[in-house]
């Protein structure tokens, strides 16, 4: 399973009861609490919601709909804006998003409309006969996608839909993305992940082929002359080092290559379990991480953070999901030195207490250490320059790491578009991924239909 | 505490609120608990000829708002379904428990003089303080030529007053239909009948819904389904309109009025005791909630009087049908204009769209730096008709402001605009 953490024991708790702590964590409306929930919405106009959420769903309409018992209606409209609606119900941060900007959140009520659980009852409870979207005329364009992660998946079904054949080239095993491999499990439980891609596949004109790696077996310049466009939805796919000596010690991993081994697992009890543990990072991510370990009966799982907890990038509800968790926050702390057993394994790990000077982060001199079984890295994720190897891809223009686009989601190379996490525009989010995916979609049938009237 | 004590028609009672004729008023059982729970009167449930009434299952159905609240409830029950002498000996047991309470008796048998003149004095030997005639019932009865078929014709409601005035000497109030085009002329007619007061108002003809799947109206008997009356909350408008046209005519000046229609709180009932009523009568609001509601409702009358420095409801008691006029007397210079009070604001747009889409264009939506929007009144625009305060979700987050235009009072009568202007 995972070597890193071979030599850790199981979880204690059998499979049920662990299962148990995996199940949905917002559990789902049912139909009474969907209707009264919905009765909330007062129907803006210009809805404040609709310009907070990445994807611009027409919230007070698909809200009405479910209101006057048109759930499909209400899907549909979801999904017309955002086709991985399912997923994006589940798993957005609807307290940064549409429900911070919901009219209800005012001083006086201080309770958003719940957005976020009404959209997934409406894609839930929908029974559509058939695919709800139908593609149009074929135009007999070709288009390479590469990445079957949101962006992709979104990418790809709006080009269907506008009647060009898609072809998705995607590294691993199963289409998603994230989704599949990164996302909480208690966030996207049971196998939805694989049901929302089979349904947007549905649509049909999108072949996925797996096993296929940019910059491995497959190179951007081939496919630039192979297809009469491409896009670019790689994600992020490498993890950001520490910087520390002992960086491949047992016991010492990333918390993404965990929690993709948690979410493929299909035997809890088998997975090793630290039963004191450290999280370091201040995002979703190292929530995410620090709260599973939790749950699958971990003692002690301290998440330890540079700065304060007003600095973290984790918002206060996921934050609060930690602490519901007994996970300890502790700020103001970074790590010094990995610290070892005999046999070379994590055994804990020494940190420098810190402190702003001057709107600099200092260490105060003082340090302090963590006993821990393991040390799990959630300090961001960068991109995998490997993927960009060939003599075309290096043309692409670059910010930080990340791929240089437009707000049309154009690269510097012509024909070539990204979106999602890899690019530099917007912020890492399954609901950003999917905009992007769509916008570029919609900029690329714009492009090729503007060629064809030239041609 | 304000005193809620009321002699109404020459019945008293320690408090305004009775109970409607209507199942909760059906027999003892029901009324005495009405009693135990502090209800001032009761109209018992109607009584008729022998043998008794029968009923369909289902009977009820019912409109509600978006969150499963009823608006109104429909019904296709008929008159008591239980037999005159049972209904008669308990009233009579019932009377004698509680004295204090008022008891009226609900009537409808067939428009002959002869069916009259056999049911009165039973009833009057029942020691009840007075009988209300069921002229409204719109459905069933009325193909029997009972009921609203005779709340319709004034000259039958006149008749069968005068029958109750002369064979009996309790007083008599005559409930009436609203299933009419004007009320007035029912209530002319009970006052040319010699009524001791007038109750209204009755249900009103309906259908709540249909079920789609099987094309049946509701409420469904078997596969089919008949037109029922109309109560609850969405009737009261109806039913303080019908109380304000009868009390501000001249015809009728004078006669009582018992309020009914959609009451369920205090303040219903202080509108409609303020537009002319000396007792209301509840039904669908106990129906729907138990016979306790009533402490609420008296608690809260009382509380309110006191803020007003009432001590009876007499004090109030149509004080607010003087100013209730005709269209032409209204003032046509009066100008208000809405306000919107921005810290209470949430953004939401409705204001606008309604304006904008519906009405006079005059609320500007002004588009924000952070992507939201700012809502403004266009004074010059606005003509005051209170539509964006009605669709504004925050209480009183619009104001409509009175607007000083210099202009003095004119009436429509006295407009030069009017091609009938009264010349002055
Ligand atoms: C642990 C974790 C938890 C998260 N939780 C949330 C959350 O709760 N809510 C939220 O909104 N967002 C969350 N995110 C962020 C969210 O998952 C991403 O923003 C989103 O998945 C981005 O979609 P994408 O399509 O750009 O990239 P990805 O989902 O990363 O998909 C990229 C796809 O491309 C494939 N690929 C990569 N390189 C190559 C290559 N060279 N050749 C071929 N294929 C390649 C990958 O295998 C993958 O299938 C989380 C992220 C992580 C890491
Ligand atoms: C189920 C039901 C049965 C009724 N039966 C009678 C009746 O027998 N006699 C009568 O005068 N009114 C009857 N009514 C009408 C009520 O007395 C009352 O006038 C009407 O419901 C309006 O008042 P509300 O809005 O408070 O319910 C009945 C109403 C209902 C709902
Ligand atoms: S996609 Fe996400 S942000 Fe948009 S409405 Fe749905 S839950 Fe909110
Ligand atoms: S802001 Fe809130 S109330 Fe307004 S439309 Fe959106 S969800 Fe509904
Ligand atoms: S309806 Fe009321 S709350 Fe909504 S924008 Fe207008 S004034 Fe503001």
């Amino acid at each position: 399973m995972i070597k890193s953490l071979n030599h850790l024991p199981h979880p204690h708790e059998n499979a049920q009861v662990l299962a148990s702590h995996f199940t949905d964590l917002a559990p789902p409306l049912n139909a009474r609490q969907a209707v009264l929930e919905s009765s909330r919405c007062l129907y803006c106009y210009d809805a404040p919601c609709v310009n907070a959420c990445p994807s611009e769903i027409d919230i007070p309409s698909f809200i009405r709909n479910i209101q006057q018992e048109n759930v499909q209606g209400a899907a549909h409209t979801i999904l017309s804006a955002n086709i991985l609606g399912g997923s994006c119900a589940r798993v957005c941060p609807t307290e940064v998003l549409c429900q911070q900007a919901c009219v209800r959140n005012n001083s006086q009520e201080c309770a958003p409309v719940l957005i976020g659980l009404l959209q997934r009852y409406a894609v839930d409870h929908a029974q559509f006969s058939e695919h709800p979207f139908t593609r149009a005329a074929p135009t007999g364009k070709r288009i390479a996608v590469v990445g079957a992660g949101p962006a992709g998946l979104a990418c790809a079904h709006r080009l269907a839909l506008h009647g060009h054949e898609v072809v998705i080239f995607e590294a691993r095993a199963k289409s998603g993305g994230l989704n599949e491999y990164g996302i909480a499990k208690y966030k996207l439980v049971d196998d939805f992940a694989q049901r929302e891609v089979d349904f947007v596949l549905e649509i049909g004109g999108i072949e996925v082929r797996h096993g296929q790696r940019l910059g491995d077996n497959l190179t951007l310049s081939e496919l630039h002359q192979q297809f009469d466009s491409v896009f670019l939805g790689l994600g992020l796919a490498a993890s950001r080092l520490l910087g520390l000596p002992h960086e491949d010690a047992p016991g010492l991993l990333a918390a993404t290559d965990y929690i993709r081994e948690l979410r493929q697992s299909d035997d809890l009890t088998q997975l090793p379990l630290a039963e004191r543990c450290i999280v370091l990072g201040a995002g979703n991510t190292a929530i995410d991480m620090a709260v599973q370990m939790a749950r699958l009966g971990a003692r002690e799982v301290n998440l330890v953070y540079r700065r304060g907890l007003e600095d973290m990038g984790a918002t206060g509800h996921e934050q609060d999901i930690a602490k519901a968790n007994q996970v300890r926050l502790m700020t103001w702390a970074q790590p010094q030195e990995l610290l070892l057993d005999e046999q070379g394994r994590v055994r804990g790990m020494r940190f420098a207490r810190t402190r702003l000077e001057d709107g600099r982060l200092v260490s105060t001199g003082e340090t302090f250490e963590l006993a821990a079984d393991a040390v799990f890295k959630a300090i961001g994720q960068t991109f995998d320059d490997a993927a960009l190897g060939d003599p075309l891809a290096q043309k692409l223009k670059r910010v930080g790491d990340r791929i240089e686009v437009d707000e049309q989601l154009r690269t510097s190379v012509p024909g070539v578009y990204a979106g999602g996490d890899c690019t530099s525009l917007g912020q890492d989010l399954t609901v950003q991924a999917v905009q992007h995916g769509k916008l570029a979609a919609e900029a690329m049938h714009a492009q090729l239909m503007l060629d064809q009237e030239a041609a | 505490m304000a005193d809620l004590s009321i002699v109404f028609a020459g019945i008293k009672a320690p408090n305004p609120f009775w109970l409607a004729s209507a199942p909760p008023t059906d027999k003892a059982y029901n009324v005495v608990r009405a009693y135990e729970a502090g209800w001032g009167g009761v109209v018992w449930k109607t009584l008729g000829e022998d043998p008794a009434a029968v009923n369909v299952s289902s009977r009820y159905s019912a409109h509600f708002g978006p969150n499963r609240e009823v608006m109104g409830i429909n019904n296709i029950e008929l008159i008591t379904d239980r037999s005159l002498e049972i209904n008669l000996r308990e009233i009579t047991q019932v009377k004698k428990d509680w004295p204090d309470r008022a008891l009226i008796v609900s009537l409808m048998v067939p428009c002959e003089e002869e069916s009259w003149k056999f049911i009165l004095p039973l009833v009057e030997a029942t020691g009840a303080d007075g009988i209300e005639l069921n002229f409204g019932c719109p459905h069933g009865m009325p193909e029997r030529g009972m009921g609203a078929a005779v709340g319709q014709v004034p000259e039958y409601v006149e008749m069968v007053t005068r029958w109750c005035k002369t064979y009996c000497s309790l007083p008599v109030i005559v409930k009436l239909t609203p299933n009419i085009t004007d009320v007035r002329l029912s209530a002319r007619a009970a006052h040319r009948g010699g009524a001791d007061a007038v109750s209204l108002i009755n249900t009103i003809n309906s259908i709540t819904s249909v079920d789609l799947e099987r094309m049946v109206a509701l409420p469904m008997v078997g596969s089919q389904s008949t037109h029922g009356g109309y109560c609850g909350s969405a009737v009261k408008p109806i039913a303080l309109n019908m109380v304000a046209e009868i009390a501000r005519d001249p015809l009728t000046k004078g006669l009582p009025i018992c309020g009914i229609g959609g009451i369920g709180s205090w303040r219903d009932a202080a509108e409609f005791i303020a537009l002319g009523c000396g007792a209301v009568q509840v039904c669908t609001a106990a129906m729907l909630h138990g016979f306790r509601i009533v402490d609420e409702m008296k608690d809260g009358l009382s509380r309110w009087m006191d803020s007003q420095g009432y001590t009876s409801l007499d004090d109030f008691s149509g004080r607010a049908v003087g100013n209730t006029t005709d269209w032409k007397y209204l003032d046509i210079n009066y100008q208000v204009i809405a306000k919107i009070d921005q810290d209470a604001c949430i953004g939401c747009g409705r204001c606008h769209i309604a304006c904008e889409d519906t009405s006079h264009q005059a609320i500007s939506s002004l588009k924000q730096a952070d992507g939201t929007h700012r809502y403004e009144v266009i004074e010059d625009e606005c003509v005051g008709c209170n539509l964006c305060q009605i669709t504004c979700p925050v209480e009183a987050c619009i104001e409509m402001v009175p607007h000083n235009n210099g202009l003095p009072f004119l009436d429509w009568n006295h407009d030069p605009r009017n091609p009938y202007c009264v010349a002055s």
